[in-house]
């Protein structure tokens, strides 16, 4: 069995149809796709792993708890922002893990628009990455207003005694509402391709309880043919809101920077070029997560090298697209001849923070391209390597963008230096163990493969044989394609 | 969700009939919708292609839902912001107009998504009857499986063509791999 699997995930990746094989390997039917997606949740035995990964994250969970309380206790003075650079960590935080979600948005929404069936086997715990990047995204703006308990002014809520309104001419305000409606259309689009899935676990549940948890959230699904009717028009409907709305955000989020009057900031590629980041970096993340969890629970057939090449390619092609935008940025600060935009970047290659530079630009240009080869990028060690490369540097290019414009910006007599305090690395360390936190409770819970998808796209499912003329055409297809 | 015990005691609720292949599920749905049955459903782990049309299922009310949600999401955005910032409490702040379409388009259309995500969410729970915890179909054992690996045709005891023996016959002739009286 682990021979012939292997065999498998080696000629997985063939580029030429014929000779391809199915999308999900080994001899697998309906049952024995459920049992090895189930059997992960039913276990009654959690891998020695899992709670190794858990008992680490939850402890730099608790870490990043205390520093939230440590800086509520004292004020934004424990962290390093300062006057000229108001902005320190918790943007570059929140900028770099809103978008690692976007990664998840991409697979679930714009391939599942584009007929991209290879996203089925890793969908599921994409769009989960999703929900929880968003979730440590979140925690970094209501933790960065000072004084928490006026976080309500955030949203246009009535008050009473104060009788006024945010103000909606501020991209500030644009981000809360793009980033709150990203993440409950995610999590809502996550909940639905879960309803048939937690349906089939309260089906299998063993004891009482676990059929009465299951069984509250999969609210009553029987499978029935006029239910999916309904429900695979409003999936479609979902995918098709989420695709926009997922280019919104990232964009809402860049003009944070653009719409402000900012030397490095004040540019019109922000958009794309902040969409195409974190589409490289959600990638490098499902990528990372993919590989770990498919190598401790066994499901090297449903998350194929196939799949894994093909978010490589991803990786490649949006890696390029933010290299030319660092290279756009260049060109039109020399072209467009504004002393100050030239200055700006000069500044970022040569300044004081010329080294932050140079880390954002060996991680996010040079280490995609070594994608170019097939062997590397179905090489599992070497995209592990390559993945979290670009996490750092994705993360480096947000301190770049924010911090050095700030340091530096028109008049000599305001610049200032930033460094992060203790405080501020504790709680960028501790929001990783947020994430890994919940991921793994994901992980162990709910199932990570969309089974139902999975299901869907086997050659199992088309049911050809009680149609002779379409069986006749469907033959002669084939030979055709021989 | 919880097992039957075939009791006889319970009232008759409808037929259960069980099949292998999505093929199967197919043909026979055919031949219900053709013999005219209403109150009946088809229970599939997953959306089996072409069974709607098998099933002739009429289109679904979903995306009017979704353009309901997204129109009253456009129109939120669009007045809440006018009401608050150039109407309610207009402050000028930055020399920026008050009130101007560019710099008010991300919110509406955030907010328009949003609500025809609603619509779109929400219109197929409350269509389909979620939640709903209880059905005849849940009593059965076999019925577990529906969610797992096998294909399931139910009918109804309320459908009007609905005859203890008669339908129990023409359910024999649609093949099958196990048929089962569903009572509550």
């Amino acid at each position: 069995m682990t021979t012939m699997s292997l065999a498998n995930s080696l000629t997985d990746t063939s580029e030429d149809v014929r000779t391809r094989p199915p999308l999900i390997l080994g001899d697998n039917d309906f049952a024995s796709v459920t049992e090895k997606v189930c059997r992960v949740v039913e276990t009654s035995k959690t891998p020695k792993a899992w709670w190794a990964l858990f008992g680490l994250s939850a402890t730099v969970m608790t870490m990043l708890l205390a520093m939230i309380g440590y800086l509520f206790y004292t004020g934004v003075g424990v962290w390093g922002v300062n006057n000229p650079v108001g902005w320190g960590f918790a943007i570059v935080n929140f900028v770099f893990w809103v978008g690692i979600g976007h990664a998840g948005t991409l697979i679930s929404a714009i391939l599942y628009l584009f007929r991209q069936n290879w996203r089925t086997g890793i969908n599921r715990f994409a769009e989960a990455m999703t929900i929880f990047a968003v979730i440590c995204a979140l925690v970094f703006p209501g933790i960065h207003v000072g004084r928490v308990w006026m976080v309500w002014f955030l949203f246009p809520i009535p008050d009473q005694q104060l009788w006024m309104w945010p103000n909606f001419r501020s991209p500030l305000l644009w981000d809360v509402f793009a980033v709150g409606t990203y993440f409950t259309v995610s999590l809502l689009f996550w909940y639905m391709g879960l309803i048939p899935d937690i349906a089939t676990l309260r089906d299998r549940a063993k004891t009482k309880l676990r059929e009465t948890a299951y069984g509250v959230f999969a609210l009553g699904w029987r499978g029935s043919n006029r239910h999916w009717q309904r429900y695979e028009r409003a999936y479609l409907i979902l995918a098709a809101l989420a695709t926009p709305l997922v280019l919104s955000v990232h964009s809402v989020v860049s003009f944070d920077f653009a719409v402000a009057q900012l030397p490095g900031w004040h540019t019109t590629i922000f958009p794309p070029y902040f969409v195409a980041g974190a589409i490289f970096s959600g990638f490098a993340m499902v990528v990372f997560l993919a590989v770990i969890a498919r190598s401790i629970y066994g499901l090297q057939e449903i998350i194929t090298m196939r799949h894994l090449e093909n978010m490589n390619k991803i990786i490649l092609a949006t890696g390029s697209m933010v290299g030319y935008a660092y290279a756009m940025e260049f060109f039109i600060a020399w072209y467009g001849g504004n002393p100050y935009e030239s200055f700006a970047f000069q500044n970022r290659a040569f300044g004081p923070y010329w080294w932050a530079y140079w880390i954002m630009v060996s991680c996010n240009v040079i280490s995609p391209q070594l994608y170019w080869f097939k062997k590397i990028r179905t090489s599992i060690p070497a995209m592990l390597v390559i993945a979290f490369f670009v996490n750092v540097g994705m993360w480096f290019e947000r301190f770049v963008i924010t911090v050095t414009s700030l340091a530096a910006d028109f008049l000599p007599s305001a610049w200032g230096m930033y460094w992060p305090t203790w405080v501020d690395i504790l709680t960028l360390v501790g929001s990783f163990g947020l994430f890994f936190t919940l991921f793994l409770l994901f992980i162990r819970w709910l199932p990570m493969v969309a089974m139902a998808e999975i299901k869907a796209i086997m050659p199992q499912a088309h049911a050809h044989s009680h149609d002779p003329h379409a069986e006749r055409e469907h033959r002669v297809l084939a030979e055709a394609v021989r | 969700m919880s097992g039957g015990n075939g009791s006889m005691e319970g009232k008759m609720a409808g037929y259960l009939l069980e099949f292998e292949t999505p093929g199967q599920i197919l043909e026979a749905s055919r031949q219900v919708r053709d013999a005219g049955y209403t109150r009946w459903d088809a229970h599939t782990p997953f959306p089996v292609h072409g069974l709607d049309r098998a099933m002739g299922l009429k289109s679904t009310l979903v995306p009017w839902v979704v353009l309901g949600g997204g129109m009253t999401g456009c129109a939120t955005g669009l007045l809440l912001q006018w009401w608050t910032n150039a109407h309610n409490y207009p402050f000028l702040i930055s020399g920026k107009p008050f009130w101007s379409i560019p710099a008010n388009i991300p919110v509406t259309f955030e907010l328009t998504i949003l609500l025809s995500a609603f619509g779109a969410f929400f219109g197929m729970i409350l269509l389909n009857g979620f939640p709903r915890w209880n059905h005849p179909v849940f009593s059965s054992d076999r019925f577990r499986r529906a969610t797992q690996d096998r294909f399931f045709l139910s009918i109804e005891a309320e459908d009007p063509l609905f005859d203890e023996r008669g339908t129990a016959e023409f359910l024999r002739s649609l093949g099958g791999s196990h048929l089962e009286r569903l009572e509550v």
